[in-house]
């Protein structure tokens, strides 16, 4: 009874607050000063059409190494928690049951779609600072990738040791490049030490697309351990 | 048009989460919480903000999923209604 009526209270405050929100709602006519500083000088000083990715990894780009850092972190509590126990685990029958072989949809759609969620995956990471996407998005997308591998072929496995010595050695080139920026550009993780380029051309940017590419090998590694760490 | 197909997205959300909510089936209820995932990735898209979308699509709707999945099958018992 008690219990109904704090749940009934906490709806209760959360309908306020949301129907206040709803209340005062009016559309925007223009961009709030700040953004409008972005929008306009973020592609002149960066040289980075695609504005998100270019505040993502350059402005905001301390930030979105904490991210990894914060991502990292919990690929290794669940690698900890989740800890294989020897052989123990899989002699037993319930799982001996569960090693099903998978349908024919899933075995044959992996076999025609990996290589297609792979190749985006990659065009994603690299072309983030041209077209919507970037490393985090991209990182994601290869990782759905070796999660439809790891679900077609239910016997195979993730070398975990190499996905971990690429992840770390990404991490520290990630950093490496953000002193260079601190050295020879503007700040920490300022991608202007590299040229500028062609606006919009492949090669452009500064180091914003080596940067987006490091952050999505990151993050595709660390989220296909935790995924290999869920399964086993 | 937009505005309609956003409502149509809310409207799916907000039903696929309630549904997720009160399945007492928990894979069934895995499976709208997804669906709640990819409706709100589309209207992240309606919304015009495609980055958004994508990390909405794989992560929340994907990988989430995913583990539920492996979690669901590592913990159900045998008296289990589902």
């Amino acid at each position: 009874m008690i219990r109904r009526v704090i749940v009934l209270f906490v709806v209760g405050l959360f309908a306020i607050v949301f129907a206040r929100m709803i209340g005062d709602y009016s559309e925007l006519q223009g961009l709030r000063p700040l953004a409008e500083y972005f929008v306009s000088r973020g592609p002149v000083e960066l040289g980075v059409p695609n504005i998100v990715t270019g505040i993502l990894i350059t402005y905001r780009g301390f930030d979105t190494l904490g991210e990894v850092a914060v991502l990292f972190m919990v690929a290794a509590s669940v690698g900890l928690l989740l800890k294989k126990d020897g052989q123990a685990a899989d002699t037993t029958p319930a799982d001996a049951e569960e090693q099903r072989p998978p349908s024919e949809i899933v075995s044959s759609g992996a076999t025609v779609l990996l290589p297609v969620i792979f190749a985006f995956g990659a065009y994603v990471i690299m072309n983030g600072h041209l077209s919507a996407g970037g490393g985090f998005q991209g990182g994601a997308i290869v990782a759905s990738g070796s999660m439809l591998m790891l679900l077609a072929r239910p016997d195979s496995s993730l070398n975990v040791a190499v996905l971990s010595v690429i992840e770390s050695f990404a991490g520290v080139i990630y950093v490496c490049i953000g002193i260079l920026g601190l050295v020879l550009a503007g700040g920490f993780l300022d991608g202007r030490f590299l040229p500028l380029g062609e606006f919009g051309a492949f090669f452009s940017a500064g180091a914003v697309p080596v940067i987006s590419t490091l952050l999505g090998i990151k993050v595709g590694a660390e989220l296909s351990v935790i995924i290999d760490r869920f399964r086993s | 048009m937009l505005e309609l197909l956003l409502l149509l997205a809310c409207a799916s959300i907000l039903t696929s989460g309630v549904l997720a909510v009160s399945l007492k089936n928990l894979m069934a209820a895995m499976v709208s919480s997804s669906l709640a995932g990819l409706f709100a990735a589309v209207s992240f898209l309606l919304l015009a903000a495609p980055d958004v979308a994508m990390a909405e699509a794989a992560i929340g709707s994907g990988l989430t999923t995913f583990i539920f999945l492996y979690a669901i099958r590592k913990t159900r018992s045998d008296g289990d209604a589902a």
